[in-house]
This record gives structure tokens, C-alpha cells and sequence, in this order.
């Protein structure tokens, strides 16, 4: 399954790749997919305190970035500069450009509540709206943007695409809490799904979870693969390894390395990277 | 898909809705501090302070007697509410999840829903019946009723604050249980306990509606407790409600008076909150 | 617990009693509760127009200031700037700690010419359709109460309602804004279906706050026993009455009837706020599992 993958789908100027390896990439880059989603010169902090600096990378459509670092590195604050979702916090700012198809969102006048239908989110934490019933949250985003019709197939497609579709089908009008923990973070990832984000962020989306509902969330991600571009925070390396097709590592607040994810934890060509992968530190 | 700047908008419009009800509730605090200030500070002077009322008519008079009442009275109410108010907050925080404990804190809770002219006619029961005769006692009482509710929360909330290490520090020195309660924790309590007698204190200062037919009024300096007395609050009501355009500005510098009363107390029991917040740090 | 409470309670209502009992036994229950005729001087004592009034001030008070209060406490916690919170909190603080006569002073000198000469003229013309907006424009009467309780409930509701808003679980209103929702969408997906047990309890405290409140409505609600449908018109309450006639009351029966409505207005305040503090401490808690 490893070769299957291509490459390295990996824009990050200037040393995106060895020299040996550019002619061969070019070559597969006419048939890889573009990148959906350019990250430039990002840098991001609160008040006088800088917690992100200078990041550059890209993520092709389709395919899934995992973001690894010890605590405090950056990661979260990074996803969340993805969506706009950084800037909520009083004092917090973020500068560079953020190019979904090559529109900038992070230009001032791209308002973010446009960019977050673009660029969905699952959180830490399932968070489902604790009044509604299963089905009011899935059609919750639907409601937000005015969508008409039948929200009932709507609905069904998007749990089904969650893979919790069988376990509620018979109970849609109950409510969001009746669900076990791992069911109602199915529930958020389809409440996510409904609005047709391009682009969907996941911040450690299994660290409340038991392993069975861990692995059902990750067999998800494989099928997710297919229709949407997923970057998602984690800070256990196997599901790192497991999940994605590209992994960033941060460190400190600067974007140490970048690459396929196979290379990453097999080659890493920074000490600090193999130093984590291999668990020396974090 | 609905246009995306409608939401805006909507979200907008909502926005200003809710700025506007800030304005809203700020609007009468504003207009009332305003006219307290500027019609009741027109006819303030010292002698407003310490002279008898004067007989329509007649030029000058004040609302000593009526301020001396409500001291006399705020202070009798103090002397029966604080001892039992911070009584029971200490017992509550110390031993409050017994079955007593939870008897004490019902009672309080209770007693702090009772209407305020509800109360006065209790205290009416209890005091004017069988003295047969209004009297600032009667006053004092009903007042009295009033504070303990709140002193006993904000009491056991402040015991409570205490950290327990504290506590145990003096009990592993082989204090015993109620020395600890009593020296330790109240003296670290102290200024959080003040700022709660205060802030009942300035409540009870403001109070009419009880007053009304347990101390009644008087025209005359008064400082036995078994007599009708005058107060602040009563004696502005009396003055509003008049058909004479004289009372009704002294009605507005009584106010004013009353309201300064009230702000100090209020604030200096600010001030001290925020010493012991410091304190704590 | 439920004893306790029934000793306190008993202690009041015994006295209450004690002074009630012999014009209740006079009168009657059914038609001193149900009376519409209060005079003293013929005997005649009905407590209706008083809970009327009562009922009717405290609904004006509760229609105007519940929505301005969680307008402010909206704006103050999820909208406008920080710096503005404190200076906010301070007015509320200082709302809540004037005495009810000042109220009264401002509201007989200051809201009542107002309404005469202003406001119920302009409500008259453009909704006299309505039977709550008609009659001349007196200015004393229940309108003039509803708005002065309104203004002395609003810093009990703003702050609890502040606390309530408190409690959202964060994650909660981010999930709506990563959907694509507005801040005001956002507030109406997560934030008010969240708080809304709280804001309900907060309201019915603010309530049981405006039954018992006697001095400023006493100074402009016109103390007339009658029952209006227009809130132009003057009215009674049941603390009102009791603040006006219990020093000069010289009967028994005068004393007693007046002492059954305090009976009255005490078991109306208690259902009140018994109701709101089991609201207030089931939001407390939260939704079951909502911070699992």
C-alpha cells in the first residue's frame, strides 16, 4: 500500500526535494493532483507572543496531512489558522497567505465566515449541539446556509459517509447526547460533512476516544480520502503513520519538516524530526 | 442558498439590537443619578443635615432626626442580624452538609424569597401587638430579618474560601475544633465578612417598606428604642407623595443624602473586596 | 429539608394568620379571594384587583426587562468589546443597590410626566387598537409600574443571566462558527438553547423580585382598587395596599384583610422562586453529558 502512494506531493519551495528526485516528481505531478490547499509565510501568535513562524507547505487534493509535535509546538494553532478559527481568540493575529484553489482567505476582505463553509472542522472533543437530535445536527449547517429540499437524503448520505448510519437510522430523532462518545464524534464529523466542505480539519479527532472507536474513525479517514482534503492534528505517531499521506512535524513553532509520511518516519533528513519519531524526546 | 448578505446583515442588525439595550438599561441609572444629583444638591446644606423638619410653610428645616433614625435603627438591626447572619454562614461552611446544615441553609433560603412588606408585618406581630405602640425596636427587627439571609450566604462563601490547608495546619497543632472555626478561619475570613456586613448594612439603609408600620415616623429627635422613630427612607416617601413643591425638593436632597450613605457603603465595602483580593495573591 | 422549610414558612404564615384569621373567618374565603370590592370604610374587602394588579405589573416588568437584559448580557459576553464588561458591571451593581423609594421619587417626577405627556399619547395613537393601550393618558397607573419594575428586576436578571452565558462549554459555539455560522447564528444554534433553562430561571427570579416590590410602585401605580384592561389606567398591588393602609388601619377586619394578602403575596413568591432555583441549579449542572 506504501507504493501506491505517489511520491511526494510536497510544493515547498526552495527545497522541496532532493535533486536526484525532481525530475522523476515532475514527471508524476502532471498526473498527481494540484495542491487544494497553499500555505505561505504563515506565522501566527497571541498578543506580543509569537507561536507559529514562517510556515510554507501545500497539501494536494485529496490526500491527508497529519500534523505531529510535542505539546505546545504549534500544531493546534496552525489547524486553526486553516479556518480562521485562531483569530476568535481575543489578541490573537496571523499573517501570511492561506490559498485554497489560489483564492487567499486570509486577505482582509474575505470574511471568514464564508471561508469556514469551505473548510470544515471536527474538534478534540465531541461537540454536538446538546439540544438538538441526531438529525437536527447533522441538518444543523444545512439550516445556517439556507439550503432547501429534502434534508432527510441530505442527512442519510452524510451519515452513511460518517459510517454511523446503521447504528442510528432507527432513532434520528433522539437526542445528540444519547450517542456514546465515539458515535457522537461520527455525528460532529457528519455535521461537518452536510455543508460539502472542500477542505476538512481535524484536531486530534481521537484523543477522547477508546480504541475501538479510534480505529472506526480511522477506517473513516481512508474512505473520507477519497472526496475531501484532510489535514489532521495528532500527537500519537502511529495513527500518523496509519492515517496519512503526508506528515508536517513542528517543533517549537517553526515547521521543521515536510514530507511523504512513509519517508518522514523512515528517513527523516533533520535530527530533531528523527529524534521524535524514534521517541528520543516529545 | 440564501444570499450570504442577508445573514450579514441580519447578524449586524442583532448586534445593534443588543448594543441598544445596553443603552437601554444604562438610560434611567443615568437620568435618576443625574436629577438625585442636580435637584437634591440645590438644597443641600449643612444645617439639611442636623435640623428637625419644618412645618410646611416655613423656611429651612431638615432630616437630622430622620437620619438619626435610620442610624439608630440600622445600627439596633446590625447588633441582632450580624452575630446570627455570620452565625449561621460559618456554621453552614464548616458543618453545613449535615442535616442541620441543610435545616439552616432551607431556612435562609426561604426567608431571603419573603417580601420585604412581608416581613414588616411579621415583625408588626412580633413587636407592635404585644407593645401595643410602634417603635424603632419594631424597625430594627424587621430590618434585621432582612439582613440575615444574605450576611449567612455571603459568610459561609467566604469561610469557604479559606483554604483548608490553613485549617488543618491548626488542627494538626492540636487546636481544638471551634478555636480553629474561630481564630484561624474567621480572622482569615475577616475582611471578605466585612464587606458582606456592609453591603447589608447599605440594604437595610435603603429599606422603607417594613418601616412603614413597625417604626412609623416621627417629628422629633428620638433615640429610645421603644418609640416611634423617624428614617431616611420613610421621610422621602412622606415628602414625594406630599402635594407641596417644597417638600418634593427636599424629598430630592433627602435622596441625595440616602444615596451617598449607600455609595460609601458600598464602596468602601468595594474597596475592601478587592484589599483582600490582593491579599490573596 | 422539606421540614425546615416548612418551619420558616410556618413561623411567617402563623403570624400572617394569627392577624388574617378573624377577618378571613368573617368574610369568608371565596369572596374575600375572589372579591373584586375593597372598602374599608363600608367593610368591604375583595382581594382581587390587587393580585390583579399585582399579576399585571409584574408581566409589563418581565415583558420589558427580560429581553433587554439578555440583550445586554449577549452584548456584554459575546459581542462588543471586554474593556466594556466591567463598566457595564458596575452600572448593573449600581442599578441594583439604589432603594426602591429613590426609584419611586424618580419615577413619580421623572417617567410618570413622561408617559402623560408622551409616551401613552404616541402608544395610543399608533396601538390604541388594542384594549391594553386605550383611555385617557394618566401617566399614574399599571404601565407606569411595569416599566419602574422593570427597571429594578433588570440587574437581578442581567447578572444571573451574565453567569448563565458563562457556562457554555466554548467548543460548543466554535462547532457552530466552524459550520459556516455567524456570530449572531452562533448565538442562536449554541449559546441560547444551551442557556436557555438558566435565562428562564433567571427571569422568574427577577419575577418573584417585582411581586414583592412595594415602595416605587406604590408611588406611581395611582392606588386604585379596580380592575383596568388598559394599562393607562391606575391600578393596586397587593404590597402597595399594605404599605398604604396597615399603619392607619383601625379595624380588626381592616388589619386582617390586609394581613391575607400579604398571605396571598407570600405564597406567590415563594411557588416563584422555588421554581427558579431548581430552574437556575438544573443549568447549573448542565445537559447530561455535555461536559463528559
Amino acid at each position: 500500500m506504501e507504493t501506491a502512494r505517489p511520491m511526494s506531493m510536497l510544493v515547498r519551495p526552495p527545497e522541496a526535494a532532493a535533486p536526484a528526485a525532481v525530475a522523476g516528481e515532475a514527471v508524476r505531478s502532471t498526473l498527481a493532483p494540484a495542491p487544494k490547499l497553499v500555505v505561505e509565510h504563515l506565522a501566527a501568535g497571541f498578543g506580543r507572543a509569537t507561536v507559529l513562524r514562517d510556515v510554507d507547505l501545500a497539501v494536494p487534493e485529496r490526500s491527508i496531512l497529519a500534523v505531529i509535535g510535542p505539546s505546545g509546538c504549534g500544531k493546534s494553532t496552525f489547524l486553526r489558522c486553516l479556518n480562521r478559527m485562531h483569530e476568535l481568540v481575543p489578541g490573537a493575529w496571523a499573517r501570511g497567505k492561506l490559498l485554497l484553489d489560489g483564492d487567499d482567505l486570509n486577505a482582509g476582505d474575505v470574511d471568514p465566515v464564508l471561508l469556514r463553509r469551505r473548510v470544515g472542522m471536527v474538534f478534540q472533543r465531541p461537540n454536538p449541539f446538546p439540544t438538538m437530535s441526531i438529525r437536527d445536527n447533522v441538518a444543523a449547517g444545512l439550516r445556517l446556509n439556507g439550503i432547501a429540499g429534502n434534508h432527510g437524503e441530505i442527512v442519510e448520505r452524510c451519515l452513511r459517509q460518517a459510517a454511523l448510519w446503521d447504528e442510528v437510522k432507527d432513532r434520528l430523532g433522539a437526542s445528540a447526547l444519547s450517542l456514546s462518545g465515539g458515535q457522537q464524534q461520527r455525528l460532529c464529523i457528519a455535521r461537518a460533512l452536510a455543508v460539502e466542505p472542500e477542505v476538512l480539519l481535524m484536531d486530534e479527532p481521537a484523543s477522547a476516544l477508546d480504541p475501538i472507536a479510534t480505529a472506526k474513525v480511522e477506517d473513516l479517514l481512508h474512505e473520507l480520502k477519497a472526496r475531501y482534503t484532510i489535514v489532521i492534528v495528532t500527537h500519537n505517531m502511529q495513527q500518523a503513520a496509519r492515517v496519512s499521506d503526508q506528515t508536517a512535524f513542528f517543533y517549537m513553532g517553526d515547521l521543521i519538516e515536510v514530507g511523504p509520511t512513509d519517508r518522514i518516519f523512515t528517513a527523516p533528513r533533520k535530527q530533531r524530526t528523527e529524534d521524535y519519531v524514534t521517541g528520543k524526546f516529545g | 442558498m440564501r444570499s450570504f448578505r442577508l445573514r450579514k446583515a441580519r447578524n449586524l442588525a442583532w448586534t445593534a439590537i443588543c448594543g441598544l439595550a445596553v443603552v437601554a438599561a444604562l438610560l434611567p441609572l443615568l437620568s435618576l443619578l443625574w436629577l438625585v444629583v442636580s435637584k437634591g444638591g440645590a438644597g443641600l446644606s449643612p444645617r439639611f443635615f442636623v435640623d428637625l423638619p419644618a412645618p410646611i410653610g416655613e423656611p429651612g428645616g431638615g432630616v437630622g432626626n430622620a437620619i438619626a433614625g435610620t442610624l439608630l435603627m440600622v445600627g439596633m438591626a446590625s447588633l441582632l442580624a450580624v452575630p446570627v447572619g455570620v452565625g449561621a454562614g460559618v456554621f453552614l461552611a464548616e458543618k453545613g452538609d449535615g442535616k442541620v446544615g441543610s435545616v439552616v441553609r432551607f431556612t435562609t433560603e426561604v426567608l431571603s424569597g419573603v417580601p420585604s412588606i412581608v416581613v414588616g408585618i411579621v415583625a408588626y406581630g412580633l413587636v407592635v401587638v404585644p407593645m401595643k405602640r410602634f417603635s424603632a425596636l419594631a424597625g430594627a427587627l424587621s430590618l434585621a430579618l432582612l439582613m440575615v439571609p444574605p450576611l449567612a450566604r455571603a459568610a459561609e462563601e467566604f469561610v469557604r474560601l479559606v483554604p483548608s490547608t490553613l485549617r488543618e495546619a491548626s488542627l494538626a497543632l492540636g487546636v481544638a475544633q471551634w478555636r480553629t472555626s474561630l481564630r484561624v478561619v474567621l480572622r482569615t475570613a475577616l475582611p471578605g465578612l466585612l464587606t458582606a456586613v456592609l453591603l447589608a448594612v447599605a440594604r437595610a439603609a435603603g429599606e422603607t417598606a417594613p418601616l412603614l408600620f413597625t417604626a412609623l415616623n416621627n417629628q422629633y429627635w428620638n433615640a429610645r428604642p421603644d418609640q416611634p422613630t423617624a428614617s431616611l427612607t420613610v421621610q422621602i416617601f412622606n415628602y414625594a407623595i406630599s402635594p407641596y413643591e417644597d417638600w418634593h425638593r427636599k424629598a430630592w436632597t433627602a435622596a441625595l443624602v440616602l444615596l451617598l450613605l449607600v455609595g460609601a457603603l458600598n464602596l468602601f465595602a468595594r474597596v475592601l473586596a478587592r484589599g483582600r483580593l490582593r491579599g490573596a495573591r | 429539608m422539606g421540614g425546615s422549610a416548612i418551619l420558616v414558612a410556618g413561623i411567617v404564615v402563623l403570624k400572617l394568620s394569627q392577624v388574617a384569621a378573624p377577618a378571613l373567618e368573617k368574610l369568608g374565603l371565596v369572596s374575600y379571594l375572589l372579591g373584586s370590592d375593597w372598602d374599608p370604610v363600608s367593610g368591604s374587602f375583595g382581594a382581587l384587583p390587587f393580585v390583579y394588579g399585582t399579576l399585571v405589573t409584574s408581566a409589563v416588568a418581565i415583558a420589558l426587562a427580560l429581553p433587554v437584559s439578555v440583550g445586554l448580557a449577549l452584548f456584554l459576553s459575546e459581542m462588543g468589546p471586554k474593556r466594556l464588561r466591567p463598566v457595564v458591571g458596575f452600572a448593573i451593581e449600581t442599578l441594583a443597590a439604589i432603594p426602591s423609594v429613590v426609584y419611586g421619587l424618580w419615577g413619580l417626577f421623572v417617567l410618570v410626566p413622561l408617559l402623560r405627556g408622551t409616551v401613552e399619547p404616541l402608544l395610543g395613537r399608533f396601538l390604541g387598537f388594542l384594549p391594553l393601550f386605550r383611555g385617557p393618558p394618566l401617566g399614574l397607573g399599571f404601565l407606569a409600574a411595569g416599566i419602574i419594575l422593570a427597571v429594578m428586576i433588570l440587574p437581578t436578571i442581567a447578572s444571573v443571566t451574565i453567569e448563565v452565558l458563562k457556562t457554555v462549554p466554548p467548543p460548543l459555539k466554535e462547532g457552530a462558527l466552524a459550520l459556516g455560522a455567524t456570530r449572531w447564528e452562533a448565538i442562536r444554534l449554541a449559546v441560547l438553547p444551551y442557556g436557555r433553562p438558566g435565562i428562564i430561571g433567571a427571569a422568574l427570579l427577577g419575577l418573584a423580585r417585582a411581586l414583592g416590590e412595594t415602595m416605587a410602585v406604590t408611588m406611581v401605580i395611582g392606588n386604585s382598587p379596580e380592575i383596568h384592561a388598559s394599562l393607562f389606567a391606575p391600578g393596586y398591588t397587593l404590597p402597595a395596599v399594605i404599605a398604604n393602609e396597615f399603619a392607619e388601619a383601625t379595624s380588626e377586619l381592616h388589619t386582617g384583610a390586609l394581613a391575607g394578602l400579604a398571605l396571598v403575596l407570600f405564597g406567590i413568591t415563594l411557588l416563584l422562586s422555588a421554581a427558579a432555583r431548581i430552574l437556575v441549579r438544573a443549568v447549573a449542572r448542565g445537559p447530561a453529558g455535555a461536559r463528559a
